[in-house]
């Protein structure tokens, strides 16, 4: 069983325990599951700046900050004491195209060629973890959501406003991954 | 009602100066009556915990299955997500079938979403992001536990957006 647990997971099989976040949140105590949100009340609670958008008690939001922090907690648990050594295997076409600009080695998670303290002075890591961490979180909450908060519980809730975010967030994905990044990768 | 030494019970309070503020936002409306002390916030500790170890256990997180997505490469993510949406559906139906309330006693409030033109424009923002970090906000934080320390750069740029977007806000077409 440990075995098995200690293998990457099947998409049937995380997909409809993710899933299971939205019932899950809403019994616990009506929250609506949505992470994006956490970054505005870390803006709230540490540099309101009179802005009105930051103005209100995030205290009672405080349940999402633990939220997050149990995200982080549960992301090293299950690294550290949930897998066994592998590398994540990945696309043929997607491995000799990201070979083509000197990105190798799949043990970990993000490819240290790209996301590591020594990528982050180089101009495309500088620009893929801050300009895509900026993009992140501003396009989020002007969208009014992320993708747990528009894709999986506005989608639950049979929200058309959340389909339409999808939809987008779905396009700027594609645009950016083949029309754009290749040529950040190649800085 | 021997719970009332735990929680008191309140009208919910509309402290936002900018009226429609909370409206636009995915979850800031979802206001329930009851406050609690802090530690009632440990189960949501408790159910991050499971999430975070499900997105790492299923690579949710890792830069390249998101790579792979947006290159039509893999199900994987197609899978997840689909497979994520089809079960909240259902439950959301059960819910609202049965009334189910919640583990307080109160009945379950979703509420609905209108639309405006952020979820094009900031959508698509997004998605460029989302792309290029291989990471949504969620493994954002479940990257930092992994031990790729060097995201708290990639999160705090997250954080950065969003309050200039706080900051903006009047000024953007919605």
């Amino acid at each position: 069983m440990i075995e098995l647990i200690k293998q990457p997971w099947p998409w049937y099989v995380a997909g409809p325990l993710i899933g299971l976040t939205v019932p899950v949140l809403l019994i616990a105590g009506n929250k609506s599951f949505g992470i994006s949100s956490s970054l505005r009340h870390i803006c709230a609670s540490c540099v309101p700046a009179n802005i009105p958008f930051f103005q209100y008690d995030w205290r009672k939001e405080a349940w999402n900050l633990f939220f997050v922090l149990g995200i982080f907690l549960g992301g090293g648990m299950a690294l550290y004491l949930l897998s066994a050594p592998h590398s994540i295997e990945v696309h043929p076409a997607l491995l000799q195209e990201l070979a083509g600009y000197g990105i190798t080695g799949t043990d970990h998670l993000v490819p240290g060629a790209l996301i590591s303290w020594q990528s982050l002075f180089t101009l495309r890591g500088f620009i893929v973890m801050t300009g895509g961490g900026f993009l992140v979180g501003f396009g989020a909450r002007y969208a009014g959501g992320c993708t747990s908060g528009h894709a999986i519980t506005g989608l639950s809730n049979r929200q058309l406003p959340s389909l339409i975010a999808t939809i987008f967030f779905m396009a700027g994905g594609f645009i950016m991954a083949n029309l754009i990044l290749p040529f950040i990768l190649k800085l | 009602m021997q719970e009332q030494g735990q929680y008191k019970i309140h009208e919910a309070a509309v402290t936002d100066r900018d009226p429609g503020t909370r409206s636009l936002d995915a979850i800031c409306i979802n206001e329930s009556r009851l406050e609690h002390r802090w530690y009632h916030s440990l189960k949501y500790l408790a159910v991050g915990v499971l999430f975070g170890i499900l997105m790492v256990k299923a690579e949710v997180v890792s830069w390249f299955r998101i790579q792979e997505m947006f290159r039509l490469q893999s199900f994987h993510m197609y899978g997840i997500i689909g497979s994520a949406v089809a079960t909240g559906m259902l439950s959301v139906w059960l819910i609202k079938k049965f009334r189910i309330k919640t583990i307080y006693g109160e009945p379950v409030m979703l509420s609905s979403k209108t639309f405006n033109k952020g979820q094009v424009y900031g959508g698509l923002i997004f998605g460029l992001g989302w792309a290029m970090t291989g990471a949504c906000p969620g493994p954002l934080f479940a990257q930092i536990g992994t031990g790729s320390s060097v995201v708290v750069v990639t999160l705090l740029s997250a954080v950065a957006g969003t309050w200039v977007y706080g900051w903006l806000r009047k000024k953007l077409p919605h």
